[in-house]
């Protein structure tokens, strides 16, 4: 019979006493872990968007072209001029009218996934969302350059089924239409669309995933009609989801300067705005002006879309 | 449930042609790589050819745009994956001050258009007065990496044992060996898949880049100047679908990792 061996504990070492240390300060870790990454978004980011604030409030010397570092609301007046006002408007007109597009696109495709796709559909569906996603923004948007131009394959198409009379007439409508879908402000809608579809389909497709079956089945008992079961029950059950997706679609379309540089008639959105004042113009002032826009439309876009619950379906 | 599981035909067909929608466009890249047609975007092509692929191979002005996307999605992994874990081991602890903050803190970057990010940074430069180099893009892109880690990184601790690392503290492993041989490869599959879909996003962004990259030139914006003045079509087409095939791999490849988890990688962009 063996007789009990003293238990050697090996030789502590300095990682032991750390070890000790955060068992006894356990908020201690809590700083070592949190201090790099917020001293980078803190800095990086947060400093960078103070930057961009204080730039909006500086002016430009309209003779030397400088920057003036001086507190003015100058640059923030020039906003109201009639000819960015109209920017102002183009943008948020157009993010509302592509939130309103990809919500109706996005409703079968989300609805299907939520209540009938099963096992290996479901899984095809979520890749078929998931992969478009995240496939490249640039290679999307060259795709319907490709599509939209005059010699493309909408015209070849609309050719081959003797439809081009049709699109003749759509082009030939004020505003929207234009000499060919590449550069009217209807390709443009379908390209925005088509870029920020899938971010409405997966929150939309989440809310709806949470729908109870036993309502649709009381609502059926109680004698409702299909349609009546989706305007009644459904839908609003299911508008959390769309405001979620919404929050994406409104603030990526805001933000955006690729899309109608490259398809879309000459006159320009807020992003194009940035881009060309702080590029070309030099007028840095009055593009953070512009940037600061989207944000504060967000905010209030947030603040109304918390008071919903759209939260809960992120 | 299973009595009413047969969807009517208008949802089925609405679905249908949704899908076909989101895929048919990218398609016709790699048709158009194909055409003889080099001056418009004449469809169908007149004709079917290969040699844009050899002549994209010899265009000089391809490669130096190639490696610069590469090294910058390559840095700003790396940052994003150390600092991206950081804080999710922080987050996925118990509630402290200011937690719903550093939270929003970190979604801001993805949440705010990238055009705000990309002013942000290119007034913060001016302000400063810092040159433009690789490191102001990679400033950029590892920050709305971040997240993207994060989010991976941080339901994976949600479900990782506690009593398993207690384990471990129980039977002499100080904290590193803890990190080391029980939370990391538990971790492992989800920073790899976080990882690549930061890689993916790095590769492939280009509107906060425009902002910070000054004359550097990264595919992403080797693509844009082609878009905007084309030349040689069909080689801007083989291009495009080089950065498909960069970005749609490391994506497929993190959904597989993290399939059947209730963290699927790449919910939120």
């Amino acid at each position: 019979m063996m007789g009990f061996r003293p238990v050697t504990l090996p030789v502590r070492g300095p990682g032991d006493r750390l070890t000790a240390l955060f068992w006894r300060r356990p908020d201690l870790l809590l700083v070592l872990l949190l201090a790099p990454p917020l001293l980078w978004l803190g800095v990086v980011y947060l400093g960078s968007l103070a930057a961009l604030l204080l730039q909006s409030f500086y002016s430009i010397d309209e003779f030397s072209g400088l920057v003036v570092q001086e507190f003015t609301l100058k640059t923030y007046l020039e906003l109201l001029r009639p000819s960015n006002f109209d920017i102002l408007l183009r943008t948020v007109g157009m993010a509302a009218a592509v939130t309103l597009g990809c919500a109706v696109i996005a409703f079968p495709i989300a609805y299907y996934a939520a209540r009938y796709a099963r096992g290996r559909w479901k899984a095809a569906f979520y890749l078929g969302v998931m992969l478009p996603l995240w496939s490249s923004y640039l290679v999307k948007v060259y795709a319907w350059k490709l599509i939209l131009s005059k010699e493309g394959i909408v015209t070849w198409a609309t050719d081959a089924a003797g439809a081009s009379a049709v699109l003749n007439a759509v082009l030939a409508l004020p505003v929207i239409g234009g000499n060919s879908l590449s550069t009217s402000y209807i390709g443009t809608w379908i390209v925005f669309v088509y870029v920020w579809l899938p971010y409405m389909i997966l929150p939309m497709q989440a809310a709806l995933e949470r729908v109870p079956q036993s309502m649709l089945e009381a609502s059926a008992d109680l004698g409702a009609t299909r349609a009546q079961t989706l305007r009644r029950v459904i839908l609003p059950l299911a508008l959390p989801g769309v405001i979620a997706g919404s929050i994406f679609t409104f603030s990526l379309t805001l933000g955006d300067y690729i899309i109608p540089q490259i398809i879309g008639s000459s006159r320009l959105f807020i992003g194009q705005a940035v881009y060309t004042l702080q590029g070309t113009a030099g007028n840095i002032p009055l593009a953070a002006a512009f940037a600061v826009v989207p944000i504060a439309v967000m905010l209030v876009y947030l603040a109304l879309a918390k008071r919903m619950g759209a939260f809960d379906a992120l | 449930m299973r009595s009413d599981s047969r969807a009517p035909l208008g949802l089925t067909l609405g679905a249908a042609a949704g899908l076909l929608f989101l895929h048919v466009p990218i398609l016709l890249i790699f048709l158009y790589a194909f055409t003889t047609e080099e001056r418009t975007y004449q469809f169908p092509p007149p004709g079917l050819t290969l040699k844009w692929f050899a002549v994209a191979w010899n265009r000089a002005d391809i490669w130096p745009p190639l490696y610069l996307s590469l090294q910058v999605a390559a840095i700003s992994t790396a940052l994003a994956l150390v600092l991206g874990t950081l804080v999710a081991a922080a987050m996925s602890r118990a509630k402290f001050f200011g937690r719903d903050q550093i939270s929003l803190l970190i979604l801001l970057p993805i949440a705010l258009p990238g055009i705000i990010t990309g002013m942000s940074l290119r007034s913060a430069f001016d302000v400063m007065g810092i040159p433009f180099s690789t490191w102001t893009i990679v400033l950029g892109h590892a920050t709305f990496c971040i997240v993207i880690v994060f989010n991976n990184a941080v339901a994976r601790f949600r479900r990782l044992s506690g009593s398993i690392v207690e384990a471990s503290l129980d039977l002499g492993a100080n904290g590193f060996q803890t990190f080391r041989h029980v939370i990391l490869p538990n971790l492992g599959s989800a920073l790899l898949a976080g990882g690549m879909l930061a890689f993916a996003l790095s590769f492939d962004e280009v509107i906060v880049t425009t902002f910070t990259a000054g004359q550097q030139s990264t595919l992403p914006i080797w693509m844009l100047n082609e878009l905007v003045r084309p030349r040689q079509r069909p080689v801007t087409n083989v291009v495009a679908i080089v950065v498909f095939v960069t970005t749609f791999v490391p994506v497929l490849a993190a959904y597989y990792l993290t399939r059947g988890g209730s963290e699927t990688a790449g919910g939120g962009k």
